[in-house]
Parts: C-alpha cells; sequence; structure tokens
C-alpha cells in the first residue's frame, strides 16, 4: 500500500488522493514520466521518490510551481496545457499523466492527440459524472450536482467539460486510443477505496485510464 | 554627546555594517584579453560578501547585477541612510539567507561604482579612458568573475542568481564554467536582447551622445552630459515599470497644481516623477559606463557562437531556476520560456515560472514574498531533489 510520506528537511508532506496510488501503480521503474496540470507535485515527487522517475510537470499557477519548489522538484515548467505540447518531442515520454485536468481544459481532443504523440503511454484520471450520486442529484433535486470531486457552483466552477466513462470511451475512439486499462474506483464514503469494477459508470465517483495510440492501420 | 558613537542599531533581517571590497588583477603584462580582442589591465572588480563561507566552502552564492547596479547589495554602508539594492532579497531569514550562505554581490567592469570602467584612470596616460576604453562583453564580465571566485578560493559555486542583465551573467556562468555552477537562476532576463530592447538603448546613448557636454566621451574633469544621460534613465525608467503600475502609481493626477499649466512645464506626476529618476541617476551614474553597459547588453546573444539557443545550452550542467515576471515588456514571459525549453531540450532540470504582477521588468527589485519564496526554497530544496533518491 503506498501511503503519504514526509519529505526530509522540513519539506512538507506528500499527499496522495486515491487515483494518485493506482497510477504510481501503473508507473514503472525509471520511466520518464511528463505530468500535465501537476499542481503541487505530489505525485510527480512520489513517482520520483518511489518508482525512481524522471518526473516532470507543466502547470499553469504559480503558486502550485512554488508549492513543487518547496518539495524540490526540478523540472517543472509554466505553461497552458491548451496551447499543446509543441516542445515536446514526439515518444520523449514514457508516460505522460492527465490527472484531475481533463474536465477543465478547452481543447481535450487536441490535448489527447498531444499526450499521445509526446508518450508511448498516457494515463487520464477524471471525475465520472456519472455516478450516482451526481445522477441522483440531477434527477431528484432538479439542481446542477455537487459532490465532493466536484463541490463548485455552476457559476464558478473550472470544470467546464462534465463527462462519464461511457462519454470517455468514445471519446477515446474518436482521439484513436486504445484503452489498456480502465480502473473505475469508489472513493467516497467512509470505506477503503475500491475498485468498482461492477456497473462503474453508475458506481465509480473516480476513474483511471491507461491508454496508448492505436498503430495506424 | 561622547565622541564614542552609539553603537548602530539595524532592523532584523539586515547583514548591518557592510563595506565594498575591491579585487585587483590583471597588472601588465598579464593583462585580461577581452572578448574583442584587446587587452585590459590592470582591472579592480568591486565585490561585497555577506555571510561566511563554509569550511567545505560550498555555500557560495554569487549575486549579479543589473545595468546600474553596485557591489552593494544588503546591509548599509557607514554613511547610507539606505540600505543596498537588494536588501528585501539578502539577509538573515531572507530569501537568499545568509545564515546559510555565503553570499558575493559581484560588480561588472565598464562600470562607474569601484570596478574599472571607461572613467578609470588609464595608467599608460594617467588620464580617464573614455572612449578609449575597450568594448567589454557580457562573457568578459564574468570572465572577471570567474577570477574573483578563483581568488576567494570557491570552486563550486552553490547558486549564481541576478535580474535582467544581471541574468544575462548567469546565463554566461552556466554555459561558461558548467562544473562551478550548481545552481543558477536567472530572473526576468534573456538568452538575446530583443530588436525593442536594443532600440530602447540605442534611444539612450543618442540623447547621451547628443549632448554638446558629452563632448565625444572626452569631458572628465566636467559635469559631463547630464541632460543627456538624464533623458536615457527616462527612456530606460519607463520600460522597466508597466502600463499597469504608471497608471496606478500616477494616473493622470497633475503634480503641486489644480489647473493645467496651458506650457511645457511639468504638468503630471508622471513628468515629475521621472525628471526626479533622471537626476538622481545622474548623480550617481557615469554617462560612458551606460553607453558601455547598454552597448555589452546590445551585444548579448548566448546563441551567437552556436546558432542556435538549443546549442548553446549543450553541456550545461547546473540546474535552473528561470523566472519572468507576467508585466515585464522588456524582457516579456516569452523570451524567459523560450530559454527554459531550450535548457529543458538539452536534458537539464528547469523549473521555469512566471510571477504575475502588475510592476513590469523593475519587479524583481521589490519586496515581493513570492519572489523570495521560491528562491529560498529553491536554493534550499533543489540540491537534493535530483531525479532520483539520494542523488
Amino acid at each position: 500500500m503506498i501511503t503519504d510520506f514526509e519529505l526530509p528537511r522540513g519539506a512538507g508532506m506528500v499527499r496522495l488522493g486515491p487515483e494518485d496510488r493506482v497510477i504510481i501503480e501503473l508507473v514503472p521503474e525509471g520511466a520518464r514520466v511528463l505530468d500535465l496540470g501537476c499542481g503541487e507535485g505530489d505525485l510527480l515527487k512520489a513517482l520520483t521518490v518511489i518508482k525512481g522517475a524522471r518526473g516532470e510537470g507543466i502547470e499553469l499557477s504559480d503558486a502550485c510551481i512554488q508549492a513543487c519548489v518547496r518539495k524540490g522538484i526540478t523540472r517543472v515548467h509554466h505553461s497552458d496545457i491548451d496551447e499543446g505540447l509543441a516542445n515536446y518531442s514526439d515518444e520523449s515520454m514514457d508516460f505522460v499523466l492527465l490527472t484531475n485536468t481533463i474536465q477543465v481544459l478547452h481543447k481535450p481532443l487536441q490535448l489527447i492527440k498531444e499526450m499521445a504523440r509526446v508518450g508511448r503511454k498516457c494515463v487520464v484520471a477524471f471525475p465520472n459524472f456519472g455516478y450516482w450520486r451526481v445522477r441522483v442529484q440531477l434527477l431528484l433535486g432538479g439542481r446542477m450536482p455537487k459532490t465532493g470531486r466536484l463541490p463548485h457552483e455552476w457559476y464558478e466552477s473550472p470544470n467546464i467539460r462534465l463527462l462519464t466513462l461511457l462519454d470517455f470511451r468514445e471519446f477515446c475512439r474518436k482521439a484513436g486510443m486504445r484503452i489498456l486499462k480502465e480502473i473505475p474506483l469508489r472513493t467516497g464514503g467512509l470505506g477503503r477505496t475500491r475498485r468498482a469494477n461492477f456497473m462503474p459508470n453508475l458506481r465509480a465517483d473516480v476513474a483511471v485510464f491507461l491508454l496508448e495510440k492505436e498503430a495506424p492501420k | 554627546m561622547s565622541s564614542d558613537a552609539p553603537k548602530r542599531e539595524f532592523e532584523p533581517g539586515s547583514v548591518g555594517l557592510v563595506e565594498t571590497r575591491y579585487f585587483n588583477f590583471a597588472q601588465p603584462p598579464g593583462e585580461l584579453t577581452l572578448e574583442c580582442g584587446k587587452k585590459l589591465g590592470p582591472v579592480t572588480l568591486a565585490y561585497e560578501t555577506y555571510g561566511k563561507l563554509s569550511p567545505e566552502k560550498d555555500n557560495a552564492v554569487l549575486v549579479l547585477t543589473a545595468l546600474s547596479g553596485d557591489a552593494h547589495a544588503a546591509g548599509y554602508h557607514a554613511d547610507d541612510d539606505k540600505p543596498g539594492w537588494w536588501d528585501v532579497m539578502i539577509g538573515p531569514g531572507k530569501g537568499i539567507d545568509t545564515d546559510r550562505y555565503f553570499v558575493i554581490c559581484s560588480n561588472v567592469i565598464g562600470g562607474c561604482m569601484g570596478s574599472t570602467g571607461p572613467s578609470s584612470v588609464n595608467p599608460e596616460t594617467k588620464k580617464p579612458y573614455g572612449l578609449s576604453f575597450p568594448i567589454v562583453t557580457i562573457r568578459d564580465m564574468v570572465e572577471t568573475q570567474r577570477l574573483l571566485i578563483d581568488h576567494l578560493g570557491i570552486s563550486v559555486l552553490h547558486a549564481v542568481i541576478g535580474g535582467s542583465m544581471g541574468g544575462m551573467q548567469v546565463l554566461q556562468w552556466a554555459v561558461s564554467y558548467p562544473d562551478r555552477v550548481r545552481l543558477a537562476l536567472p530572473v526576468a532576463t534573456t538568452g538575446r536582447l530583443s530588436a525593442q530592447a536594443i532600440a530602447f538603448d540605442e534611444v539612450g546613448r543618442q540623447a547621451i551622445m547628443a549632448d554638446p557636454d558629452w563632448k565625444g566621451g572626452d569631458y572628465a574633469g566636467t559635469e559631463g552630459p547630464r541632460r543627456g544621460l538624464a533623458i536615457a534613465r527616462m527612456v530606460g525608467h519607463i520600460t522597466y515599470l508597466s502600463e499597469q503600475s504608471m497608471h496606478q502609481k500616477f494616473g493622470r493626477r497633475l503634480q503641486d497644481r489644480a489647473e493645467y499649466g496651458y506650457g511645457f512645464v511639468p504638468d503630471f506626476e508622471v513628468e515629475n516623477y521621472l525628471r526626479y529618476k533622471g537626476d538622481a541617476f545622474v548623480k550617481r551614474f557615469d554617462a560612458n559606463s551606460y553607453l558601455y553597459i547598454s552597448k555589452a547588453m546590445d551585444y548579448f546573444d548566448i546563441s551567437r557562437p552556436t546558432g542556435s539557443l538549443r546549442a548553446a545550452f549543450v553541456g550545461v550542467k547546473s540546474k535552473f531556476l528561470v523566472i519572468s515576471f507576467s508585466s515585464d515588456w522588456l524582457f516579456p514571459s516569452a523570451q524567459s520560456r523560450e530559454l527554459a525549453q531550450a535548457l529543458r531540450l538539452n536534458d537539464a532540470e528547469v523549473v521555469y515560472t512566471e510571477i504575475k504582477t502588475d510592476y513590469g521588468h523593475d519587479a524583481f527589485l521589490l519586496e515581493s514574498g513570492e519572489l523570495s519564496a521560491i528562491i529560498g526554497n529553491y536554493l534550499a530544496f533543489a540540491r537534493d531533489g535530483g531525479d532520483r533518491k539520494g542523488t
């Protein structure tokens, strides 16, 4: 079990979400990893410490980059991933990660193609809008749902591209991506995080997809 | 009052009383050969140090100056009311923490702040060099600093930091001496001066050279081209601010009057401010030095020897923290981004951040919790934040 851990010399804690733990298991030892929208760098740092990865991040918020530096991360670039990955050469990464970020992008289709160009494999994790609690709020309450993972009011939410697992599968077909693994997770409630392999689009509040580019026909 | 003046008290976080020191070298016949091919010697380089060098000599941080900066970066000289130019950044517990680091601030040759420059006396003629002073480049400045670091017995610098022209020197250090710079922090700078920045420099130089008091650079013993230099500084100062910061600071407010003067008197606060800045600059800076140093910046193009920025950074070994400011239009963020990417393509470990601010290019000199924090954290944590555990 991969747990949160403390960094040496007062550099603070590395805190991992359930989907982060799944991703760390997916990434092989020593991989070259690019984390798009790396936030405060917890996953990136965990990958370098636990997997000896050569981790690199892209982040738009200077406050988040500040937090990355505090964790001793030495590869992170201020950039807007909606503008693409033009400075990253083809297959220069083993893994390109997009965690809890696809729902805020303006051009997700363009970005997923860029991810497939730069990385041999891609990982996308996102909150599932098909989750039953979301559905119930809309169906019975008649209002835009708010959950722990999607906590914002509709008028101030950065999440402009809400999607379900079914939507994402179709999106992958359209983008020419093959789904290698689909890991739906139930993280809500009091219990431990579990896989939601049965009726995932209803029972998972978050999912991790491992993808690769379909071989050209 | 007794003749023993009471011991001067300094605010917490100040390095206290400091003195400028002078490193003299390149005595003939061992003159320094400059990039332009000419020789210069003897050479004096002004510098200050703060904090203590560790017994392992592994905690040295070299701070480099912008166009008009001097070696006095922090603390107070005996006759100072105001502290050094980067006192907000350097001191005990500050971004560059003098409790942990031995900080060296080196001035540049070509200047007029105690280092050899056009106003120095040429030992051959016993007269000030004036325009007979050879053209110096950023690479020449770095070469003299390298000799200073040798002189101080330091083989590897923990970090080299500088803003604006100081950032150019940082880049040159990392390229010229990859094994001697652990962390390189170029702030609000560029790998090559843009046409726009060269253009502004040229306006400044023309203002100086068009002043009849400049006398072809041979104005020693007179007041010199005061008007020209003041105008050069006024133009420069506009480029250091931003449209937003000027609007916030001055707007269209009138200076000491309720109505327009309907004449060519200084009506607006902003006019008054620029005149004040120009006049203050004339008191402390030499016009010929302005010509030489601005020219050194114009010539700076780290990619010139190799043809591309990417090729320029082949072989760099330092880790980089590249910082730009969102409202800096003299050295816009795009130029720092380009630098960071060129370094990244050479597999260098690079953090690039753009700090959001309205203060324009000058933001690096101002009190900023964010800038101090990122520099402090980078100096402290980048060292063991390598790719792999334990490196």
